[in-house]
């Protein structure tokens, strides 16, 4: 485990690399110019009201949709490939192999209408994996370590609570070992001591496993607590950038200084 | 059994020369991919769409005046749909019919391949009412169609991964996916996984047309065809504890027949034509005594009336 305050890079490259990357939805600006490079290990949040083009940054980020200008590059076999430069197979392999989305709707990320088991099974056997009872142990194992409890395993995601579906969400996003991670909105719509559990596990995941994760998030207590570095977006644009605690404890652009003043004292 | 004369009134074999050319052009695709589902332009027929239009279509573009049709539903040459679809045939076309799988030179079947092995020039049309295996897992046609395209079929497997989760076993006992030449997975229509093992390496060339959905496709003779299953949960198919009631026979698909009020059954061949071969044969079963009583069959004595 390391200090989250000092970026040790221990992999001189970076893992996905934004240049310029803008999104327009016709006349409207979804957002534009932003720019950032990504190392392995690392947690990069992206804060700012509703409306401010993070979840559109976040969608082109993880291929979902082509950017209107700009290139997004992720290392792959060590080598920098641009996203929307290769086949579309090939992308949405990538897709489920090396970096998975947990969505802010867990309807959106899991079958409701398969089995816990069967959710989290899926990626080993989009993988290959044709040995029932291995898919079945590791299925087991992931609910675990998500702190869902193993009879629970041929229940569908329909018969959970609205933080188990969201917890399994995330084992079925980490189940085939991702290298990077990109969360929209983890925590919305989640009560408050759910969200508490679910930010603990969160943070011991991605230490543990050593996965770069991008998270998206209006909650700026989420923020401190997941992320090394902060990007704060308002209007599509990119208004400041740097370590999270120098953002929030000293902001320097009025935009950031109007959002942190606004957090609520506990 | 020659049964009719050509109605004049109608083209050969009901459809129009164009039509048949359209849909004969879709099946040449279709052999020259196996597995892969070719969009044709479905005609409307003088029945409803899902009672077997697609298998009708290309029986009708393929039939020829020398040829000799055998129609099955169930493994059955009896049933309404079978009788209905064979006089179809006999009036729009006039060509011979038969009951008998190896005089058959086109045998259009529903739900079942017929127990005795078909021959190299021999063609097997299916009804097929939902031609898209992946359907139930995803709705949406434009991805499943990118899911065949770049052959992601892992999702395949987690209805396979339920089955034996929910019951232990894979429970699915028809419309048992299938994997064509090692590249297309395929829905080999409602058969039972029972007849799956005969698609693999077949001599006949099998046809499948889905009318509503508006989809041919096909497996060329000798292919590959394998039955998806998981490496410690072997494809297995059914099996029976007890022989045929009519003709003995161990190694063929039983139906379930319900002979009175109080509970009595029996488990007959689903294939008809098979099931009277061997009792012509000789061989008997426990209850054809039972079932002749009941006019369930002709008794041997020759009474020539409809059952």
């Amino acid at each position: 485990m390391r200090d989250p305050l000092t970026p040790t890079i221990a992999d001189p490259d970076p893992i996905l690399t934004a240049q310029n990357v803008t999104k327009h939805y016709g006349e409207r600006i979804g957002c534009e110019n932003v720019s950032f490079s990504l190392w392995p290990g690392e947690v990069l949040g992206i804060v700012g009201e509703s409306g401010s083009g993070k979840s559109t940054l976040l969608r082109c980020l993880a291929g979902i949709d082509r950017p209107t200008g700009g290139e997004i590059l992720f290392r792959h076999e060590e080598e920098m490939i641009s996203l929307f430069n290769i086949p579309e197979p090939t992308r949405r392999k990538l897709m489920r192999t090396e970096w998975g989305i947990v969505h802010q709707n867990p309807r959106d990320g899991l079958r409701m209408d398969v089995s816990a088991g069967g959710n989290v099974g899926e990626r080993l056997m989009d993988r290959g994996d044709r040995h029932y009872g291995k898919i079945r142990s590791s299925a087991l194992d992931w609910l675990t370590r998500v702190e869902i409890s193993e009879d629970r395993i041929d229940d569908r995601p329909r018969q959970f609570s609205g933080g188990m579906q969201q917890r399994l969400q995330i084992a079925r996003v980490l189940v085939p070992e991702p290298r990077l991670v990109f969360m929209d909105e983890p925590t919305g719509g989640l009560d408050v001591s759910v969200q508490a559990r679910l930010l603990d596990l969160l943070r011991v995941l991605v230490r543990d496993l050593g996965i770069a994760a991008v998270i998206v998030t209006h909650d700026l207590a989420v923020a401190r607590l997941l992320t090394d570095r902060l990007m704060v977006m308002k209007g599509g644009y990119v208004v400041e950038e740097g370590l999270t605690d120098q953002v929030l404890d000293d902001p320097h652009h009025a935009y950031t200084q109007l959002l942190t003043s606004a957090v609520l004292a506990a | 059994m020659n049964a009719a004369q050509h109605d004049p009134d109608y083209n050969f074999g009901y459809l129009d020369e164009q039509t048949k050319r359209m849909i004969r052009r879709a099946l040449l695709k279709a052999v020259a991919i196996p597995g892969y589902q070719v969009p044709f332009g479905s005609r409307e027929m003088p029945l409803a769409r899902g009672w077997g239009t697609g298998g009708i279509q290309i029986t009708a573009a393929l039939i020829g005046p020398e040829d000799r049709l055998k129609v099955i539903d169930q493994g059955a040459d009896d049933t309404t749909n079978a009788v209905s679809i064979r006089r179809f045939f006999a009036r729009v076309s006039g060509v011979a019919t038969t009951e008998e799988t190896s005089e058959a030179s086109i045998i259009q079947t529903r739900h079942r391949i017929p127990e005795k092995p078909l021959d190299a020039g021999q063609i097997l049309v299916y009804q097929v009412p939902q031609p898209e295996p992946l359907r139930r897992l995803e709705p949406s046609e434009v991805e499943t169609r990118k899911m065949h395209a770049w052959a992601e079929y892992g999702a395949m497997h987690v209805r396979l991964y339920e089955d034996i989760a929910r019951f232990g076993h894979v429970a699915t006992t028809y419309s048992y996916p299938v994997m064509v030449n090692d590249r297309y997975v395929m829905s080999p229509t409602p058969i039972p996984k029972f007849d799956n093992p005969k698609m693999d390496d077949m001599p006949a060339l099998q046809l499948f047309g889905a009318g509503r959905e508006k989809r041919i496709y096909a497996i060329p003779p000798y292919t590959k065809v394998k039955s998806l299953d998981f490496e410690d949960h072997p494809f297995t198919i059914q099996s029976w504890t007890e022989p045929c009631a009519l003709c003995a026979a161990t190694d063929s698909y039983l139906d379930e027949v319900i002979t009175d009020d109080r509970g009595g059954r029996m488990f007959v061949c689903s294939d008809s034509s098979y099931c009277e071969d061997r009792r012509a044969k000789g061989h008997v079963g426990k209850e054809l005594a039972t079932a002749e009583a009941l006019a369930y069959v002709d008794s041997v004595e020759g009474a020539s009336h409809d059952a």
